[in-house]
């Protein structure tokens, strides 16, 4: 038989190479329909051949529909697939030709060989026609019924395609409880498998519109679910456990030991070649003992091994996803890998995109003890042929060499980078001499000799021009010609295209001025009038603005364009921590490869097995207003407040919790969103800076950091007694937030009273904790502000979680509890109803 | 879930095309095939093997020159859909013998019929050799292996000595031979990748072995194996105990889920149940010490300006009685060069040079180097300009490619491997080969 054309490609049903082959196909399959000569299924497998070759290359033959079915009487089992094939392909555009194929698949399902059933069945449900739907719940039942596990397996996931036709046709035929009931008592693993994949799909979708399925979708995450599945994982195919092991994470352990129990159990996994169920096993650990600082420790320590084989087996696409996941935990704890630097080395013939991901990770990983041998193995790729990564590798050397305390080493090689005489390399190394030297002044001297010695005339690109004319105009008094090259740059102000470095020039030029003035005067005119007759309206404006400035005074004006400097201690991370958590959790996902949270590249119903994230969301991110069905854009606006809120964070107070090693916890995230929004009031200083100071170490009190606060008398009702000590780090706040199904969900008014006293969150989250509530988020500005709330019965570890909105121009508070124990759910309401109501009356 | 997979020729065709779920636009494979071949302006920069236009994941591998794609909106685990693209490719070979696009052109009904039992609605429902010839019916047209280039490192035995049967790695699973009977017959493989990086002064800056044992059985009746490996074999660097001459430490390993370890401590045997088709049965890395199978001598010096020599040696290490095949080494030279001319050592046969115009690059390419020889090239390059830097600076690294049938760095040995008996006279063919092979070799100046 002839391969199928190759040229043809077009999917343009009106395709004239292809009209005249279907037409001559359409007669010959008339031919052999009703025929019963012998070969004549040989004959019909060509021309089904020919067919579906057409289909593939992308030539409509719906046309030849009829015919397809009419040949389709046969006991061939090969023809039969190919027809289902076909049918399945194009029901959907031709929904009453479909109507004829339904006859003989529903005769097809009851045939007494299993494979012929499980066929028949699956294409009865594929054809994705809804006015066909009441023909599919008869086969389905029999089908889950059938005693032949190829056939159960067909049909398991043929309700999930049924669901996705018609919901409501689905439910009604109470498919979801027959699956569920399959799931837990059937004896083949594919059919299990199948169940859950089912049944996660189904009550997911669900769960948004109705509490019974959010309610179903929880019990797959109890304990005797989850252990049934553990305890014959091994069972399973490698597929379908990384299935199970994607539920096992999700799952929350009542304690330590059963947290031990569940790694010990998983333990072989991490030696499986697949790399797809180590990954899914590793994120089952380090879910597990994200509270447990120690151990998650050791977990890393015990998954290097297995990691770093993935990266260096398989094949390079498998090795890159692997290499991704490996990268994201070196940049949480770069300290655990810094001894296996070695590994991170590039090897000549990978593609750049593992290169970068290497890079990065050695730039991560320097400390004292190897910053020698990584800087000379970087500074081997600086004179690489692939110039992408030889940038990137100079840009590695300045990384560290910001990232260090003693550099001394590493400026020299910055300083050999600008005698390798290669354009880009000098580039890239001025731009990074620039920075070294706004943090580390001490080495101007240095720097500048080389520096000085770099021919303008050599460097091009605007960044490395900016930094080269930065460098003249803040050391000019070290650079002798500095005034000289200034002033030839200036010459060229014309044929200069980058604003960028006409910004720079302007600024350098005056710095120059105040430092060495007769020789720097006719140069300061002649950038003051070319910057004034500029068509860039920013130059236009700067240059103005000197010229007013100099004719006001000329020593403010040094003042303004030259004051001293501090030098920089940290210079801002580029992504916020909120970011990198959120990517953390959504361990083996795309987020980690993408070096994204999931909202940020998909839409809300195909976030997988990660949807929960968005509630987990809303908790960190406390700047968020009432609006809790959160369109994307909004999440991405507050994600830059927050990245706005590190970068001042980390800026006052040094490198907290950057790239330093922590679980996931989301201390970082509350201290910096108490602290920008407060920051107004500081600046009008009154006695609310001491309020606010205090009240921010009282949630960090709440995290855990021990020193627990004050309790006060709880005046409760004698029906439920409150924990006054009670204690809940963020991360099992946010895995029971998750987990949970909202038990309540009210709204009550609020006293004036408590309006008025509503100016901060501060002031709510006191008085809410003198009744045994504990905050553990909080955020918001006037009118609207958002807590979350957590509270523990006085006896028992049972824990109550609250989602709380107030308005205060609505005077309105809308809550959502979540309860371990449901049934306590209405008196907890009550309990803090009445607990809200007494704000602002003490 | 996968919405859709499908595999794409090297010009884009489509081959196989098969939609799982419908819930993604018509166009996708046209709208990858672009993505791809234009990731960079420049071209620099080949695409990485996930992406995301417009909401859509593109997952692909290249096999063979051909595209092996999955599409979805879901955020699922990417090493997972990866790690799948792959197997669907093995599966396929196992079937067709011979995977390329020819062979995938002739058998696209039994593809298809494979894709259909492999997922259902995006859901991976197995993808063994062994499960799936219960549900596949049609018959693998086989396409002449004989002039094809051959798929992956087994691919390499058939150039190499007469002792083994060409036609091992490109048989189907399934497909009866002439004969009607099937030759009862099973492959080990162990495969060895090497990475150095030499210092200008010929130290060992970085080495690692990156081993796959590979298996491929034509068993019937799935009997059970026994692979003992070394006694003297231990795993993870941290154990020294009984780190001595010729001990194997290796770093790290895994397995075939088919793997049973039950005395791999105790004798360091595997045991299995070999299911059909080729699979690994078990990857290694090791970090210890080993002796490099080829010493690289690379020297660059001024000869009158504005000309210079460059004298590159090699010298093979392993015994006389191992011949390394399809040699090649290569050096960028500095970027001022204009031309080069060589000259092989006197008597040299099956040697070819090139200099590369377009990144300014030597290439040294020998038909075989036999154990204990050395070889050397010299060039004569002619510079555009004075240089007035440091020439050796300015080339270099010097890369090399080999292959080494029958040898392997790491010393790890398959001391036997045991069949099950059926019956007094069930006597299979047992192939156990060894192969070598260059990952990044490289040599600093």
């Amino acid at each position: 038989m002839a391969p199928p054309a190759q040229t043809v490609r077009s999917s343009s049903p009106s395709q004239p190479s292809g009209k005249g082959e279907v037409s001559d196909l359409k007669l010959q399959l008339r031919q052999l329909a009703g025929s019963r000569a012998p070969g004549v299924d040989d004959s019909k497998r060509e021309l089904f051949k020919k067919v579906i070759s057409y289909m593939t290359i992308g030539i409509d033959v719906s046309s030849l529909f009829g015919e397809m079915v009419m040949c389709s009487a046969t006991s061939d089992i090969v023809l039969k697939k190919m027809c289902y094939l076909y049918v399945g392909n194009y029901a959907k555009v031709n929904p009453d030709l479909a109507l004829l194929t339904i006859n003989f698949l529903q005769r097809d399902c009851k045939d007494d060989d299993p494979m012929i059933r499980g066929l028949a069945l699956r294409s009865l449900c594929s054809l994705r026609v809804a006015n066909l739907v009441e023909y599919l719940v008869g086969p389905l039942e029999s089908g889950l019924k059938d005693s032949n596990s190829y056939v159960r397996m067909v049909a398991v996931i043929g309700v999930l395609k049924l669901y996705h036709i018609s919901a409501s046709t689905c439910i009604d035929a109470d498919f979801p409880a027959t699956l569920k009931h399959l799931m837990l008592n059937d004896s083949d693993t594919q059919v299990v498998a199948n169940c859950l994949s089912a049944l996660q799909e189904i009550w997911s979708s669900g769960a948004a519109t109705s509490e019974e399925a959010s309610r179903e979708r929880e019990t797959l995450l109890s304990k005797p679910v989850v252990y049934y599945f553990l305890n014959r994982i091994k069972e399973f195919s490698e597929w379908a456990q990384c299935l199970l092991l994607e539920l096992v994470a999700k799952y929350v352990p009542a304690d330590s030991s059963e947290i031990f129990d569940i790694m010990n159990l998983l333990e072989d996994r991490l030696q499986h070649a697949n790399g797809a169920v180590v990954l899914a096993t590793i994120k089952v650990f380090l879910q597990l003992t994200l509270s447990m600082t120690d151990v998650h420790q050791q977990v890393y320590e015990r998954i290097k091994a297995p990691l770093l084989t993935l990266v260096s087996s398989g094949s390079p696409e498998q090795s890159y996803a692997v290499l991704s996941h490996l990268h994201l935990l070196v940049m949480r704890a770069p300290y655990i890998f810094s001894s296996d630097y070695k590994h991170f080395y590039c090897q000549y013939n990978e593609p750049s995109y593992v290169k970068k991901l290497k890079l990065e990770m050695l730039t991560a990983v320097a400390n004292e003890s190897n910053t020698y041998e990584i800087v000379t193995e970087l500074c081997e790729y600086a004179a690489n042929v692939d110039i992408p990564i030889a940038r990137e590798s100079i840009r590695a050397v300045g990384k560290i060499a910001l990232q260090q305390y003693d550099v001394n080493a590493i400026v020299d090689r910055l300083l050999q980078f600008l005698e390798m005489e290669k354009d880009y390399v000098t580039a890239e190394a001025l731009v990074l001499v620039k920075d070294l030297l706004r943090k580390y002044p001490q080495w101007s001297h240095d720097c500048i000799a080389v520096v000085g010695n770099i021919s303008s005339k050599n460097v091009q690109e605007p960044k490395a021009k900016a930094a080269l004319i930065w460098m003249l105009g803040e050391y000019s008094q070290d650079m002798q010609d500095a005034p000289y090259i200034l002033e030839s740059l200036i010459e060229n102000w014309e044929d200069e295209h980058s604003a960028e470095v006409r910004l720079h020039l302007l600024t350098a030029v005056m710095k120059c001025f105040f430092k060495r003035p007769p020789e720097t005067q006719k140069a300061l005119g002649a950038a003051l009038a070319a910057g004034l007759a500029d068509l860039h309206q920013d130059v236009h404006d700067r240059a103005l603005f000197y010229y007013r400035l100099l004719q006001y005074d000329v020593t403010v004006g040094e003042r303004v364009v030259n004051p001293p400097k501090q030098a920089v201690s940290v210079f801002a991370d580029t992504q916020s921590s909120e970011i990198k958590d959120r990517i953390f959790d959504e361990f083996n996902s795309l987020s980690v490869v993408y070096q994204k949270p999931s909202y940020m590249f998909t839409d809300k119903e195909h976030r997988g097995p990660f949807e929960f994230s968005d509630e987990l969301g809303n908790l960190s991110i406390g700047t968020e207003s009432v609006d809790t069905t959160v369109p994307v854009h909004k999440v991405e606006a507050n994600d830059k407040d927050l990245l706005l809120s590190t970068t001042e964070k980390e800026d006052t107070r040094g490198p907290i919790n950057d790239g330093a090693y922590s679980a996931p916890s989301y201390d970082g995230s509350l201290v910096s969103l108490a602290a920008p929004q407060t920051q107004p009031e500081v600046a009008t200083s009154n006695p609310s800076v001491k309020e606010h100071s205090q009240s921010s170490f009282a949630i960090d009190d709440l995290l855990g950091l021990g020193l627990p606060a004050a309790p006060a008398p709880a005046p409760s009702p004698p029906s439920l007694k409150l924990n006054s000590k009670a204690v809940l780090d963020p991360s099992t706040f946010q895995q029971k937030w998750r987990q949970l199904p909202i038990s309540l969900s009210q709204e009550y008014s609020v006293s004036p009273q408590g309006v008025s006293a509503l100016t901060t969150p501060q002031v709510l989250l006191r008085h809410m904790q003198t009744h045994s509530i504990h905050c553990i988020a909080s955020g918001g500005q006037s009118p609207n502000f958002k807590f979350f709330f957590f509270a523990q019965k006085a006896e028992e570890s049972s824990t109550f979680l609250v989602e709380c909105i107030i308005n205060t121009s609505s005077a309105k508070a809308q809550i959502k509890v979540k309860a371990d124990d449901q049934s306590a759910s209405q008196a907890f309401s009550s309990l803090f109803q009445s607990a809200l109501s007494k704000f602002g009356t003490a | 879930m996968i919405s859709q997979l499908f595999v794409l020729s090297q010009r884009g065709d489509n081959i196989v095309f098969r939609d799982y779920r419908g819930e993604v636009q018509k166009g996708t494979a046209e709208i990858f095939f672009r993505k791809v071949k234009f990731w960079k302006e420049d071209g620099q920069e080949e695409a990485p093997p996930v992406f995301n236009v417009n909401g859509v994941n593109y997952f692909h591998v290249k096999i063979v020159g051909l595209l092996f794609v999955a599409t979805t909106r879901v955020n699922v685990s990417p090493s997972l859909v990866l790690e799948l693209l792959q197997r669907i490719a093995r599966v396929i070979k196992d079937y067709l013998g011979v995977l390329n696009e020819d062979s995938i052109r002739k058998n696209f009904v039994l593809v298809y019929e494979l894709l259909d039992e492999v997922m259902d609605f995006g859901y991976v429902q197995t993808t063994t050799t062994e499960v799936l010839k219960s549900f596949v019916f049609n018959e693998p047209i086989v396409v002449d292996a004989a002039h094809l280039s051959p798929l992956g490192p087994a691919g390499l035995f058939m150039q190499g000595t007469k002792r083994m049967p060409g036609t091992a790695v490109t048989k189907s699973v399934v497909a009866n031979e002439p004969g009607g009977r099937k030759r009862e017959e099973i492959f080990v493989d162990i495969i060895e990748k090497i990475s150095i990086t030499f210092s200008s002064s010929g130290y060992i800056l970085t080495s690692e072995i990156d081993g796959t044992i590979q298996m491929k059985s034509y068993l019937t009746g799935n009997p059970e194996i026994r692979l003992a490996l070394n006694d003297d074999l231990s795993i993870g660097r941290d154990y020294r105990g009984s780190f001595g001459s010729g001990a194997v430490v290796l770093d790290d390993c895994n397995f075939h889920e088919s793997v049973r370890l039950d005395n791999f401590d105790v004798d360091r045997t595997l045991s299995l149940v070999p299911p059909d088709g080729e699979f690994p049965v078990m990857n290694y890395r090791m970090t210890q010490e080993f002796k490099p199978p080829f010493r690289i001598n690379a020297l660059i010096e001024e000869a009158g300006a504005p000309k210079a020599e460059v004298i590159l040696k090699v010298h093979a290490e392993f015994p006389s009685s191992i011949t390394a095949n399809t040699i090649s080494v290569q050096m960028p030279l500095p970027k001022y060069t204009m031309r080069a001319s060589f000259e092989l050592e006197p008597g040299a046969v099956g040697q070819t040079t090139d200099f590369k115009q377009a990144n300014r690059r030597l290439e040294w390419n020998l038909k075989k180097i036999v154990g204990g020889s050395e070889h050397t090239l010299r060039a004569r390059l002619t510079f555009s300009q004075e240089s007035h830097g440091n020439i050796t600076k300015e080339s270099g690294p010097v890369s090399m490619t080999f292959t080494i049938p029958m040898y392997n760095a790491s010393k790890l040995q398959v001391k036997y491997l045991q069949i099950a008996k059926k019956s007094g006279t069930y006597n299979p063919y047992r192939w156990v080969r060894y192969v070598t092979l260059s990952n990044s070799y490289v040599a600093r100046m």
